[in-house]
């Protein structure tokens, strides 16, 4: 194999710390298949999670219990018409989706799985994402003016001025956060991803426990912020059904409309890892010092084979339940042949020998992809639970609650800081 | 380009600096025209910062305020377009003429 | 290839009839010159221009532009009547410019050849920031509190000046 393959694979960087623009592309290529993967997912999930929570059962037809649901509704997707407004403004019309596209996918730049597994460790990520973050409130507003007709401007206006209003709650939220990883002893912090996971390794603690309530409230300030970002309920005005007739995306279709959808579960993913690497520890696991040890270590690194082989489990068991009538062989195959692939992946993640060690190399990817799927499931949650906020509510809650609350943080933790 | 140093980045922003120029002085839409004056200020930015290379941070902290004084300028000039726009329903410059004798 | 396109989204900006289409040229140009910033090994100063001027000021003009947007404007003459002195008057200064660029790479005891001729200064890539936080925080500590007062007073103006009168 040439060296420019192997020669990164003994080295302990990120491929752009090393400088090997082949591994950085194979980075990027697996976030893309994992996004694609994590986006179908949602989208099956949000659709099952939210009918059981109203009591119902959701898609169930296609595919066992609607697991084929969303590659449906990917073709459907694919071969509508591509219908363009006539009196549309064709070059911005066709260039927000790509731009909204590019911003959300851009974030994951700097986003680490794990202490090489970032794409590239900027020195300035935090400031990174907080840029890109701001640069897709103008694909929103692209989108909605490019359509020329009242309820997609009227959406987009109100989106971006949601966005920018959240952006700034958000900022501060992360500027106390950068502000803890100073608080260890040679008194230097950082704005790397990394360098954040990385002082909450050294200091003993997830930010989110720390100084508390304090590092508590402004994880909280950057969850709902987060939440208010990419439009979801219960901010989710603009693009509110029946409000708006759809929001800033009314008047895009087939494809088109596809790349917005892709963009906003791009951006619920990106900004719930950010969450997560600076609050909740990014890679490592739960109680990284208060059990630690081999015992615990290994306790710990076997819970990615037990889940799969519990969702295994469930999935035999919801093929042992299905009806007996012979329309749903072929539902039973299927839901029993992807019982079978779970299992196997489970049992491959078991494996720790000398020679292939699964197991521990994909504890800080398993762990970061845990938290983020607690955060995904808590989006969900709240689309199933909370009534919408008025427009005016919401730009309230923005500028008179949460922003006050960021500032007395800030300068409470930095008090906090200096005393301790 | 050891030798030449800096002197490319110095003649992108004069060629900046000009476009903003030209911008100003010609166009009629007033929203153009303050976009024209960002631009002239994003071009004195590079040349701050070209010269920061060679002597030192201070130009790029003077940047910083650079880039928020253009903030608090582009605030309040959209702001008075804003109010100008209310009373005559023009964005022409050549129609800011209400006190012209 | 970065200046170059830097130079096409100022052009664009300058040229288009929609101001939306000069709204987007300039964002191009914000981003170019962003990319230049990082070129410059000046990445604080690359991040504060995309969070500010790309995704704050950027989206203020595209606010105000669908609130003044008019289909008269974009049909009516957009070059003022004396475009040609202006013109002449923007290319008067670009020989400026130039003079002094060739004089400072022809003669060599010239103050602009000195000007151009020091060593550059090796920069420490990992604390760039810090250095412009301690710089801006120690040196600069005044200026900085007037921008902020500059700010505030920048708030109240655009406030009071869009507001609703309430007759």
């Amino acid at each position: 194999m040439p060296d420019f393959i192997t020669g990164y694979l003994s080295s302990n960087k990120t491929p752009g710390e090393y400088g090997s623009v082949f591994w950085s592309l194979v980075y990027i290529f697996l976030i893309f298949l994992g996004l694609s993967v994590a986006v179908i997912a949602m989208n099956w999930l949000e659709r099952k999670i939210l009918a059981h929570m109203q009591v119902r059962l959701g898609p169930m037809r296609v595919g066992p219990h609607g697991l084929l649901q969303p590659i449906a509704d990917a073709v459907k997707l694919l071969i509508k018409e591509d219908i363009t407004p006539s009196a549309a403004d064709r070059w911005v019309f066709w260039i927000a989706p790509v731009f909204v596209v590019i911003t959300a996918f851009t974030v994951f730049i700097v986003v680490p799985f794990g202490p090489q597994h970032a794409v590239t460790d900027m020195n300035i990520g935090v400031l990174f994402m907080l840029g890109i973050s701001s640069l897709s409130v103008l694909g929103v507003v692209m989108a909605g003016w490019a359509s020329n007709s009242h309820y997609p401007l009227l959406g987009a206006l109100r989106a971006g001025a949601q966005m920018v209003s959240y952006e700034i709650a958000m900022g501060l939220a992360v500027v106390s956060a950068v502000l803890m990883t100073s608080l260890d002893k040679d008194g230097t912090g950082t704005m790397s991803m990394i360098g954040i996971v990385q002082a909450q390794q050294a200091q003993q603690t997830w930010f989110v426990f720390k100084f508390f309530p304090l590092g508590l409230i402004a994880f909280v300030i950057f969850a709902i912020a987060m939440v208010a970002e990419t439009n979801r309920v219960p901010f989710d005005l603009p693009e509110a059904e029946g409000e708006l007739g759809a929001g800033f995306h009314t008047e895009y279709s087939g494809f088109r409309w596809s790349l917005f959808f892709l963009a906003e579960y791009s951006a619920m993913i990106a900004v719930s890892s950010i969450a997560v690497t600076m609050w909740l520890g990014g890679w490592l696991r739960p109680f990284p010092h208060a059990l630690s040890g081999e015992t615990w270590d290994t306790i710990f690194s076997l819970v990615p084979g037990v889940i799969f082989l519990f969702l295994a489990a469930l999935s035999f068991r919801a093929t042992a339940r299905m009806s007996k009538h012979p329309y749903f062989k072929f539902q039973k195959l299927g839901l029993g042949a992807f019982g079978l692939l779970l299992a196997l992946i489970g049992i491959v993640l078991f494996i720790s020998t000398d020679a292939i060690d699964i197991r521990g190399k994909v504890q800080d990817v398993f762990w970061f992809t845990a938290k983020v799927a607690v955060f995904m499931y808590l989006y969900i949650w709240y689309r199933g639970t909370f009534p919408r906020y008025r427009f005016d509510q919401l730009m309230k809650v923005g500028w008179k609650v949460l922003l006050p609350l960021g500032i007395a943080v800030l300068i409470l933790t930095a008090i906090g800081g200096i005393i301790f | 380009m050891a030798e030449i140093g800096i002197l490319h980045y110095l003649i992108v922003a004069a060629l900046l600096f000009i476009l903003g120029v030209i911008g100003v002085l010609t166009r009629r839409n007033v929203v153009i025209v303050l976009m024209s004056i960002e631009l002239i200020l994003n071009a004195v930015n590079l040349n701050l910062v070209a010269f920061s290379r060679m002597w030192g941070l201070h130009g790029q902290v003077f940047s910083i305020f650079v880039i928020t004084d253009a903030a608090a300028e582009a605030a309040v000039g959209l702001g008075i377009l804003i109010a100008f726009f209310r009373n005559k329903e023009t964005v022409n410059v050549d129609e800011v003429d209400l006190m012209k004798w | 290839m970065l200046s170059g396109i830097a130079v096409l989204g100022g052009i664009l900006v300058i040229t288009r009839r929609n101001a939306v289409h000069s709204a987007l040229a300039l964002i191009l140009t914000l981003l170019s010159v962003a990319g230049l910033y990082l070129m410059l090994y000046a990445p604080f100063v690359a991040g504060v221009q995309i969070i500010l001027y790309a995704g704050g000021i950027m989206v203020l003009f595209l606010f105000v532009i669908m609130l003044v947007n008019l289909e008269k404007s974009q049909k009516e003459e957009q070059f003022n009547k004396i475009w040609l002195i202006g013109l002449l008057g923007a290319l008067g200064l670009g020989a400026l410019f130039v003079g002094v660029f060739v004089r400072s790479a022809r003669s060599s005891n010239d103050i602009f050849f000195q000007l151009l001729r020091r060593p550059l200064v090796a920069f420490a890539d990992e604390s760039n920031t810090q250095a412009v936080g301690q710089m801006l925080y120690q040196n600069y500590l005044f200026a900085f509190e007037i921008a902020s007062l500059l700010l505030l007073v920048a708030i109240i103006g655009a406030v009071v000046m869009a507001k609703k009168r309430i007759n």
